[in-house]
């Protein structure tokens, strides 16, 4: 079932997707999945549990390599948040940001101050993450969105574990993203409540609406 | 579109992240300090098991402080990765821009400054508890520091390819020690042979050499086994 998706803001593609077949466990969970993604465009991976939303987006990210089908074109660096908050409990919230594993950028204290206090974590900046619950963590992990200068966000159930006024900001975030010109592929089973036009993939079906 | 921030160079992400794995360890002495201790453990058991007569011990020391600390490396390689592998920081380090191969060479540099310097350092007190003649000692710091280098990378191949499995402890002896051995007989033969009067320094070369392999090729397999272990 090949699916396109109508052309967004316009400019070259972030990222194209051609053909991808993905088969686990003896089931097939996507097939002649075509699609990209334009700078400017939010795209939603919907899908009951199972439906191989997770997979899809490590395939995005580059993460999974082998038993899939199809090709996948990255044309932009991109940033993925994962289930996985990559957060040391042993360094402060201020310690994980500047020596982020991800390697995007230098970020200056004060960038690192502001991206935290946009993430409500200001006064925690130098506690150990030993004392942050897990909510938290998500939060310093979240908190590499403001950071970010990457065109292309993958993230997967940004929403996990963050409470309702976390979720507002985040859909604030993810329209400004959008409006820069970057953009936004995530799953996620809530309804976005967002400004912009949203896109959605629906593995189940395997169409793009 | 914000203006574009340049990623960081390789050589500042490597040293970043050699900081960063240089802190975690620091906030947790004990992980640095359970290879020492085995290390004084084992070498308190051997006059036991061998007889106190300073004599005998001094013809075993070599091999002795050699075996132990290629275990204590063992004992410790299995938590290179593992940490990072659950939390998820593995698969961010596996997108970042920089060079895997090299960033990689962060994390066996911060092992090796953790376990083979502090070791090889705090050796000569080891090697005066079972007698070894205090001519040998500066050979065997030498060859420690060297040979402990190889093993750590090494012993990183075996890390990257069995972090993503809950029990890997035993398969990483089984998949890295046929390549601890050659370091192993060349290291206690250096050390023998600066005992017996005779000049260790081929035997020190020939580890120097196996440190340039290793350091060549080893990166690229634990680049691959990382990739590897984190796909499936």
């Amino acid at each position: 079932m090949p699916a396109q998706v109508p052309a967004g803001t316009g400019g070259e593609a972030l990222l194209a997707v051609h053909d991808l077949c993905l088969e686990r466990g003896g089931r097939e969970l996507f097939r002649d999945l075509c699609f990209e993604v334009l700078p400017g465009s939010l795209l939603q991976v919907e899908g009951a549990n199972g439906a191989g939303k997770t997979s899809l987006l490590r395939i995005l990210a580059g993460l999974s390599r082998y038993g899939f089908t199809g090709r996948v074109e990255r044309r932009a660096p991109l940033l993925y948040i994962g289930h996985l908050p990559a957060v040391k409990a042993l360094l402060t919230p201020r310690e994980n940001l500047a020596w982020h594993v991800a390697g995007e950028a230098v970020h200056s204290n004060d960038e690192i101050e502001r991206a935290l206090a946009k993430v409500g974590l200001y006064g925690y900046e130098d506690v150990s993450s030993h004392a942050l619950s897990a909510g938290q963590h998500r939060r310093v992990n979240l908190a590499r969105l403001y950071l970010s200068h990457s065109p292309l966000w993958l993230l997967d159930e940004p929403f996990t574990a963050i409470d309702k006024g976390g979720v507002a900001e985040l859909e604030n975030l993810l329209v400004e993203q959008v409006q820069r010109g970057g953009a936004v592929v995530l799953t996620s089973h809530q309804q976005l409540r967002v400004a912009c036009q949203v896109q959605a993939l629906s593995l189940t079906e395997g169409l793009v609406a | 579109m914000k203006e574009q921030a340049a990623a960081p160079g390789t050589l500042g992400f490597c040293l970043a992240l050699l900081r960063r794995q240089l802190t975690l360890a620091a906030r947790r002495p004990i992980e640095i300090g359970n290879p020492l201790l085995f290390f004084m453990m084992v070498v308190a058991l051997f006059p036991l098991g061998l007889g106190p007569s300073p004599e005998k011990l001094a013809g075993f020391a070599p091999g002795i402080l050699w075996i132990i600390a290629l275990l204590s490396n063992l004992l410790t390689s299995d938590t290179v990765f593992r940490s990072d592998f659950e939390d998820g920081s593995l698969e961010q380090l596996l997108l970042a821009p920089q060079p895997l191969f090299l960033s990689v060479l962060a994390y066996i540099a911060a092992h090796w400054l953790i376990t083979g310097l502090l070791l090889a350092l705090v050796s000569p007190v080891f090697a005066l508890m079972i007698n070894l003649p205090a001519v040998a000692i500066g050979t065997l710091v030498a060859s420690l520091l060297l040979g402990t280098a190889v093993l750590s990378l090494v012993g990183g191949i075996g890390a990257a390819l069995t972090v993503g499995l809950k029990r890997g402890g035993m398969l990483i002896s089984l998949l890295i020690l046929p390549f601890y051995m050659p370091v192993l007989i060349f290291g206690s033969a250096a050390v023998q042979n600066a005992v017996l009067g005779v000049p260790p320094g081929p035997y020190l070369a020939i580890i120097a050499a196996m440190l340039c392999l290793a350091v060549a090729l080893a990166p690229l397999a634990i680049a691959a086994g990382l990739r590897i272990s984190v796909d499936a």
